[in-house]
């Protein structure tokens, strides 16, 4: 038996373990995927919204505007990519000014700080490539950019660290109200568990349904990306959203944390909960979206991957963070779509107050260890840094892939350290090797060699990430 | 720092850089180093052990590796120093290279010239902008390649190419050799990328169908490719709704263009030609840098090594005469430069610029032309006026074109700023 059983390795999932881990309870994380950050947390802006968006009183407000203010501190501790650059909702025409305002009004009563309305031609000056027809922009200083992948690694890494174990390429095929404990059938093994905390992203519904009578009902709502080489990264410096909808915060154009162009997403709600892929249709429509922003968009050829992902979309429109009232001790973290990722750094506390009663809320425990030294990003560091990098260990010297410039050391420090990549794609998140503008032509023999040298895998049995996305 | 001084620093070890580093030695210039990122010389041609190359330099058909190795053995021979595993992660204008590898840490050179031969990349998925999912089996060509032909493992055995380009024609029939299950080409183009030797040596030798204005519009599989939709396109290459057809497959390999790794010399400021993605040389082959020079891949994609081993040359001579000068404390009395012009027809031409004062001989010029044409006469134009012209019977995209401008003309005409070559009309 288990104190707590947290389904999901998302960021919402990663982020209640890693605050677990504060305590001396046992705790175990259960994913259906071979590593951490493999569902919505893996395909989505990576912007750390500043918390203007959400209905004033909504759970998305609450945790939005704390996560922000918590974000920086975190990355510091967790060592992860953050910036704050600072964020623009613009407006092209008058009477898209009153929507401006009540955006400022909503940020003011959620807390939100410093935002002010600025005129076109301010907001030209401070992004030179703004589309020449906006009248009007909110400027919010506190918004910025993270790396989702580094995040979620983060905070499970920081987790496993302090004793949370990982359960990976376990699905959740039942979970059973026992009385005084849920039973959690995986395909692979059974958990007994005091507290069950349900992160299971776009299947939170389902894995919600098995123990409660309570409506919920979670919609995967499709938003495709595309990806533009650095050389276009600084095309902008904000994050440049348009005027939200129906459907969310719209197309927006943003650096990425390391340099890159992305912009995106749309808004398809879909049935198939599976349905990661792009579409013409869709890439051409955030394309043609994100050329309203801007001008002179990047020619196509400057596309470096395009990539879909799926919103968690409860029917409510806010974040179900709770106890459902037929089920003790099973508490959901469901309907993390936007701003979940901004909301990381305080998920996490917000449910563990939930879960520590349970337990008589103990006191954290002494040897918790708070701090978390990421992979060096050997590229960004300064002469005198590498230096005595490569000193200590020469595998930092030896470049493996060529665009990002990542370093053998690198991606052996991937493989190593807790819960460290198996796959491809855990390589890939963790030290960006493929991410470029060759997308894993070049390394991918030479990180496969790697990984089978390393763990002892056979070429023909590694993984891309899936059970089935056998490379070779 | 680790810093030392070279006369002519050559990044890149492949069939450019070696013929580079033989030129520069045999002008006469012995300090030369070939900075080379893989573990062994030879580039790219190390995974190409089909036969073809060697025609024109050798007289003879050679491999890839053979005709990487004479080249090597004649590196060897001239000991002419290389270093292995070694990244060169930063060029400055004033030529001060900055590399990386194993032994030396990082580590600084200060060259008196540049020969710049990093090759080329292929075109990614991404850039092509397939819709679909993104699931394990989705090769370029040339990855592919390694795999079978260095890493000894297939990547796939029902396979579909998008692209008509020369690897993945050549991988069309490796795969088919190789037992795979090769069901298409399909090329987005109403004409090949590829050379006319290798549809007819690679795929109808072995039946390969080749679908031309055709191109991949959705990639079904979750995690392994589970099949491709292949539809016909219009003439502004858009899909036609009614033409998409399934092809079941597990491996989908790409051979959609090559691009030239210019990201090194883009930082250091070296001007880039928008069409070759490659600089923008003088007849010596030096760059808007002084001292820095271009060839093979990295300047403009070919079509046969031979030409690059030729070109490479090239560079290396003016790399080493740019040093014998620098030292000689020469400068050139006559500084005019002439525009070469891409005419109709024509997509560009390399040089792009020549400087008459530099001319010993002829100038070739090597160019490709924007699509297939038959009984074309191609004109060199001074100044706009015909000068003369060749006729060709077949011209295409796919096989690079060359054409020498005489120095005879270039001093019958001093005054001219733009000699052009493209089609007669």
């Amino acid at each position: 038996m288990v104190d707590v059983c947290i389904i999901g390795a998302g960021v919402a999932g990663c982020s209640v373990a890693r605050e677990l881990s504060k305590y001396s309870l046992r705790t175990v994380v259960v994913e259906k995927a071979p590593d951490v950050c493999e569902g919505t947390s893996k395909a989505n802006s990576g912007i750390v919204h500043a918390g203007f968006d959400a209905e004033p009183g909504s759970l998305k407000a609450k945790l939005n505007v704390a996560g922000n203010a918590k974000m920086e501190e975190l990355s510091k501790e967790l060592d992860f990519s953050f910036r704050r650059n600072g964020s623009m909702v613009i407006c092209k025409d008058e009477a898209g000014v009153a929507t401006l305002e009540r955006l400022l009004e909503r940020g003011n009563v959620n807390g939100v700080p410093g935002m002010s309305i600025i005129t076109g031609d301010e907001a030209r000056k401070l992004e030179p490539n703004l589309s020449s027809g906006v009248v009007a922009a909110l400027l919010v200083p506190t918004g910025g950019i993270v790396c989702p992948f580094e995040l979620t690694i983060a905070l499970a890494e920081n987790a496993n660290v302090n004793g949370v174990e990982f359960m990976f390429d376990n699905e959740v095929t039942e979970v059973s109200n026992e009385g005084d404990h849920y039973r959690v059938e995986t395909d692979k093994q059974t958990i007994e568990a005091k507290v069950v905390i349900n992160a299971a992203g776009v299947y939170a519904d389902k894995i919600h349904r098995m123990v409660s009578q309570e409506p919920m009902n979670i919609t995967a709502r499709r938003g495709e990306y595309c990806l533009y080489d650095k050389q276009c990264g600084q095309m902008v410096d904000h994050t440049i959203f348009q005027l939200p909808n129906a459907f969310g915060k719209g197309v927006l154009v943003t650096p990425t944390v390391h340099g890159n162009l992305l912009i995106g997403p749309t808004a398809d709600d879909i049935p198939d909960k599976e349905a990661t892929n792009t579409t013409a249709e869709g890439m051409n429509r955030a394309r043609e979206k994100a050329a309203e922003s801007v001008e002179h968009m990047p020619a196509n050829r400057l596309m470096i991957t395009s990539f879909s992902g799926l919103r968690a979309h409860e029917d409510g429109d806010d974040f179900i963070i709770g106890e459902p009232d037929d089920a003790e001790n099973f508490i959901d973290v469901a309907g993390i779509e936007s701003p979940g990722l901004s909301c990381a750094p305080v998920i996490g506390e917000f449910v563990a107050e939930m879960v520590l009663p349970a337990f008589g809320n103990p006191k954290q425990k002494e040897n918790f260890i708070g701090k978390r030294t990421g992979i060096p990003h050997v590229s960004q560091l300064s002469e005198e840094e590498r230096e005595a990098l490569i000193k200590e260990n020469s595998a930092y010297s030896v470049i493996v892939c060529r665009c990002e410039m990542i370093t053998e050391g690198e991606i052996l420090d991937a493989i190593h350290r807790p819960l460290g990549a198996k796959t491809m794609d855990g390589i890939k998140r963790r030290t960006r090797a493929g991410m470029g503008r060759c997308q894993a032509g070049f390394c991918t023999p030479r990180t496969m060699e790697l990984i089978s040298r390393e763990l002892g895998i056979p070429m023909e049995h590694i993984l891309k990430s899936g059970r089935r996305s056998h490379v070779l | 720092m680790y810093c030392r001084e070279t006369d002519v620093v050559i990044i890149g070890g492949g069939p450019a850089g070696l013929a580079a580093a033989l030129a520069v030695k045999a002008a006469g210039v012995e300090s030369v180093l070939i900075l080379e990122r893989d573990t062994q010389l030879g580039g790219i041609l190390n995974q190409c052990i089909h036969n073809g190359f060697g025609l024109h330099t050798f007289k003879e058909e050679l491999t890839g590796p053979e005709y990487a190795a004479r080249f090597i053995k004649r590196v060897l021979d001239e000991k002419i120093e290389y270093m292995l595993e070694t990244m060169v992660v930063d060029l400055k204008s004033d030529r001060t290279v900055v590399a990386m590898n194993r032994k030396e840490g990082l580590f600084s050179i200060k060259a008196g010239a540049v020969v710049l031969a990093m090759g080329c990349r292929e075109r990614p998925r991404g850039a092509l902008g397939i819709p679909g999912f993104r699931p394990a089996g989705i090769f370029t060509a040339g990855t592919a390649q390694r795999f079978v032909n260095v890493e000894g493992i297939m990547p796939g055995s029902e396979v579909v190419i998008l692209g008509s380009g020369d690897i993945g024609l050549i991988m069309a029939r490796r795969m088919t050799l190789e037992g795979a299950h090769v069901k298409l080409v399909a090329e987005l183009m109403p004409y090949s990328g590829g050379l006319k030797r290798n549809i007819a040596q690679c795929l109808n030798d072995y039946n390969i169908p080749l679908k031309l204005s055709h191109t991949v519009v959705d990639i079904k599989g979750k995690e392994r490719v589970e099949g491709v939709t292949i539809a016909e396109v219009d003439e502004r290459l858009k899909p036609i709704p009614g033409t998409e057809e399934f092809y079941p497959c597990d491996t989908l390999l790409l051979s959609c263009g090559l691009i030239p790794e210019n990201e090194l010399s883009g930082s250091a400021g070296v001007a880039l030609s928008p069409v070759t993605g490659g600089a923008v040389v003088d007849n010596t082959l030096e760059t808007s840098i002084p001292g820095v020079f271009a060839c093979g891949n990295v300047l403009h994609v070919h079509d046969l090594v031979d030409y690059v081993s030729e070109e490479a040359e090239n560079a290396g001579r003016g790399a080493a005469e740019y040093v014998k000068g620098q030292k000689a404390g020469i400068v050139p009395e006559d500084d005019t430069v002439m525009e070469m012009k891409a005419g109709k027809g024509v997509r560009y031409t390399v040089p792009a610029k020549i400087r008459p004062a530099t001319v010993k001989k002829d100038v070739l010029v090597r160019f490709r032309v924007d699509n297939n044409y038959k009984d074309v006469s191609i004109g060199v134009f001074y100044d706009g006026r015909l000068e003369r012209s060749v006729k060709k019977r077949t011209v295409a995209p796919g096989e690079m074109e060359e054409l020498r401008i005489r120095k005879e003309e270039l001093d019958k005409y001093p005054e001219v700023k733009e000699i052009t070559i493209g089609f007669v009309e």
